[in-house]
């Protein structure tokens, strides 16, 4: 199963290394993973997808919590959250598909974001399901380039009091 | 006052009750070698013949005192050498500073003269590395080091330090105490665990304590007699617990495993509760996991949560001191209603002991001296002259196995052995370490002839440290454990496990000053041990054993528990 893992780590040279250091020594797969400083400079986060059994995600989670450079791990899955991937799509953009490549972004909510005679550069967010909608949309006419950024993740607010009347999370994170 | 990185290194050593290191010098710590002078009276160093001889050392420091060892090295290739040591302190935690020279840091990255990147390439050997790239975060960082070293899940810590980062100066103080954000071992296990724990020892007709190495990181082996004793539960031990429980206890089944006793592996796969404590079902302990111990209900205590349900699952985890959490079972269980233990448990003894009489560890004698043999009166002259008051090294393969099985340990920090990276050539320098932390006691390394080959240098520091250390190699001319895989799965074909060329281990031992002994007939043995345990200088023993003898019981890789090649 798919699984979203946020995780906060020290921000500090080699943290990375340590994160995927561990995925590649003990087996484990990373679909994507992303890294960006939080608003403590002194903290990072990771949004890490990976698929595995609860055996496997379970391991996944302990192991990152031992690395001395992790300060907490999260797994999103099963929670409500939000998710978001963005991708660049160079697209081939001749006389005869233009105005279909921008009925598509259209569609999908994007932007045009460089044009050249021959091809549209275009961004496209969304979550993974959404971006792959786009992909196979414009594959007939011709990708000549893509980048994706993989997935960043979100816990989403709670609206309402949970029941029994307990006290929600208080926990801000940076 | 100013003070420089290499003094600032080693107060922070002493503030850290450092009195020794172990060690090999080089460009990159000229520095602090040449500041290690001026401490000479506080610090004392060993200087070993490898850089691996120098981890394996702090290791069996660290082993039999329970201190952090420490070793100091130089960049690149000093560097890269320590990485099997490293290895070794990972796999069995073991608390162990290593500190490492490093090339300026304007040369950090441009393959300069003896550049390693030692912290990129031990980042998965070590419970954390460090590079100090300011002097002003020098005594901080040797305080983590330290602090991660022997806390939670003990392990060995690096700290690179590059050559500028010595010379430099800056104010000195030493951090009193250290708070990390990320780092926060659970000591205390979850006490509505420990009591749903302690309802399914009470209901259980066939329990069987599992101790691992835990119990003796923790300190915790009288604990673990007190509660096997209240509640008559028989315990089996892993190789790295050995010594943890009584060997002598009539509740004690001997080792588990690949080459454990027929009791043990049969106690583990029938019994009804299996209480792990700070073990984690390795490989070797649990043989085919599908079919380990498949009718028990399993309570697991250890402190690094990532050891419970890796491979095993388990019904009630707890994270914790195994120390800590026995003391609370001990406690708890004094608030339970007394039951009559022994008698509750007659029948499940009773079938152990059926087992134990069935397949007992035996060797047939013969015209040749048997490796057991030599370890029985090892245990036996121990005893009687040193009153047991001795710590065995071993190093790797069937005179590790043969140890486990003949050799009777009843204390704690007796049995100093690389059991989960299964280093060759750990034994002897880990005697020399243990005979650094007590040079009172009788330090005895059980080797054979391949793994003390592979540190036979040390010897000269041995001699030099004046360390009487004794070494009894099981002489077999050939890879023993190996060859024994080799004659009973790939059809006898032994393939480059014979040694046609070994050298002369007395003559060998006389050349580095040491005292060398030998063996060829089973009436020559004692004599032998006799004599080198009363010289008070490094004696090698060459016992000249049968080479054909294998390890028994024996699970064959992958295979289940169950399923032990006997005699």
């Amino acid at each position: 199963m798919r699984h979203v893992i946020s995780i906060l780590v020290d921000n500090e040279p080699g943290v990375l290394s340590r994160v995927s250091g561990l995925f590649s020594g003990r087996g484990f797969n990373i679909e994507s993973l992303n890294v960006a400083e939080t608003l403590d400079s002194s903290i990072s986060r990771m949004t890490l997808v990976t698929r595995g059994n609860d055996q496997i995600i379970e391991q996944i989670i302990k192991q990152l919590n031992k690395l001395v450079n992790v300060i907490k791990v999260l797994d999103l899955t099963g929670s409500d959250y939000v998710d978001r991937e963005m991708a660049l799509i160079k697209v081939i953009a001749e006389a005869s598909t233009r105005a279909e490549v921008l009925r598509t972004v259209d569609i999908f909510r994007g932007r045009v974001v460089d044009v050249s005679p021959k091809s549209y550069t275009l961004e496209i967010t969304g979550d993974d399901k959404k971006i792959q909608a786009v992909i196979d949309l414009l594959s007939p006419i011709g990708i000549m380039e893509i980048v994706r950024t993989g997935t960043v993740a979100i816990a989403r607010a709670r609206k309402e009091k949970p029941p029994g009347g307990e006290k929600p999370e208080k926990e801000s994170e940076s | 006052m100013k003070k420089t990185g290499a003094e600032i290194l080693l107060e922070s050593l002493k503030q850290e009750g450092v009195d020794t290191i172990f060690g090999y010098p080089g460009g990159a710590v000229l520095t602090i070698y040449d500041t290690l002078l001026k401490y000479s009276e506080e610090i004392r160093h060993i200087l070993v013949r490898h850089e691996q001889g120098a981890v394996h050392a702090a290791d069996g420091y660290a082993r039999s005192s329970g201190k952090v060892g420490v070793c100091l090295v130089t960049s690149g290739p000093g560097a890269t050498n320590t990485v099997t040591g490293i290895a070794t302190a990972y796999m069995d935690s073991v608390p162990v500073v290593i500190l490492t020279g490093q090339v300026p840091t304007m040369l950090i990255g441009n393959d300069a003269f003896q550049e390693a990147d030692i912290v990129g390439i031990t980042r998965p050997c070590t419970k954390h590395n460090y590079l100090v790239k300011d002097v002003k975060e020098l005594a901080w960082t040797i305080k983590q080091a330290f602090h991660l070293a022997k806390t939670g899940r003990p392990g060995p810590i690096l700290v690179d330090l590059p050559k500028d980062v010595i010379a430099d100066a800056t104010e000195f103080s030493y951090p009193a105490k250290i708070k990390m954000r990320s780092y926060n071992p659970t000591y205390q296990g979850h006490p509505g665990q420990i009591k749903r724990a302690m309802k399914f020892i009470a209901k259980a007709q066939k329990p069987l304590i599992y101790a691992g190495g835990g119990v003796i990181l923790s300190n915790a082996s009288k604990e673990l007699t007190s509660l096997a004793q209240k509640f008559s539960i028989p315990v089996t031990t892993t190789l790295m617990g050995m010594g943890g429980f009584p060997g002598t206890h009539p509740l004690f089944l001997g080792m588990v495993g690949m080459h454990g006793t027929f009791q043990s592996n049969m106690a583990i796969t029938h019994c009804d509760l299996l209480l792990a404590i700070g073990a984690r079902f390795d490989d070797r302990v649990t043989g085919k996991v599908q079919s380990f111990s498949p009718h028990s209900q399993k309570i697991h205590i250890d402190i690094d949560p990532t050891s419970i349900s890796k491979n095993v699952p388990v019904d009630i985890p707890i994270v914790g001191d195994a120390k800590n959490v026995l003391k609370l079972m001990l406690k708890l269980s004094e608030e339970e209603p007394a039951q009559d233990w022994p008698k509750l448990r007659a029948d499940w003894l009773k079938r152990i002991s059926d087992w134990a009489h069935s397949s007992p560890l035996i060797y047939k004698s013969g015209p040749c001296i048997k490796p057991q043999f030599v370890i029985k009166k090892i245990n036996e002259i121990t005893d009687e002259i040193a009153n047991g008051d001795v710590i065995i090294t071993t190093e790797v393969g069937q005179n590790q196995m043969w140890t486990a099985q003949f050799f009777t340990f009843t204390k704690p920090r007796t049995l100093i052995t690389s059991g989960g990276l299964g280093t060759m050539g750990y034994g002897f320098p880990a005697a020399i370490g243990a005979q650094v932390a007590f040079p009172e006691k009788t330090i005895i390394d059980i080797a054979g002839d391949g793994s003390l080959q592979m540190n036979i240098q040390e010897l000269a520091t041995a001699v030099q440290y004046h360390l009487p250390v004794k070494v009894a190699v099981l002489n077999n001319h050939c890879l023993g454990m190996v060859r024994q895989w080799q004659q009973l799965f790939f059809q006898q074909r032994y393939a480059h496990t014979i040694f046609e060329v070994v050298p002369d281990f007395v003559k060998l031992a006389e050349a580095y000053g040491a005292v060398g002994l030998r063996a060829t007939k089973p009436e020559e043995v004692e004599p032998v041990i006799r004599e080198a345990l009363s010289i008070s200088r490094p004696v090698i023993m060459d016992f000249v054993v049968d080479p054909h003898e294998c390890v028994y019981p024996m699970v064959p890789a992958g295979a289940a528990l169950t399923e032990m090649l006997l005699v």
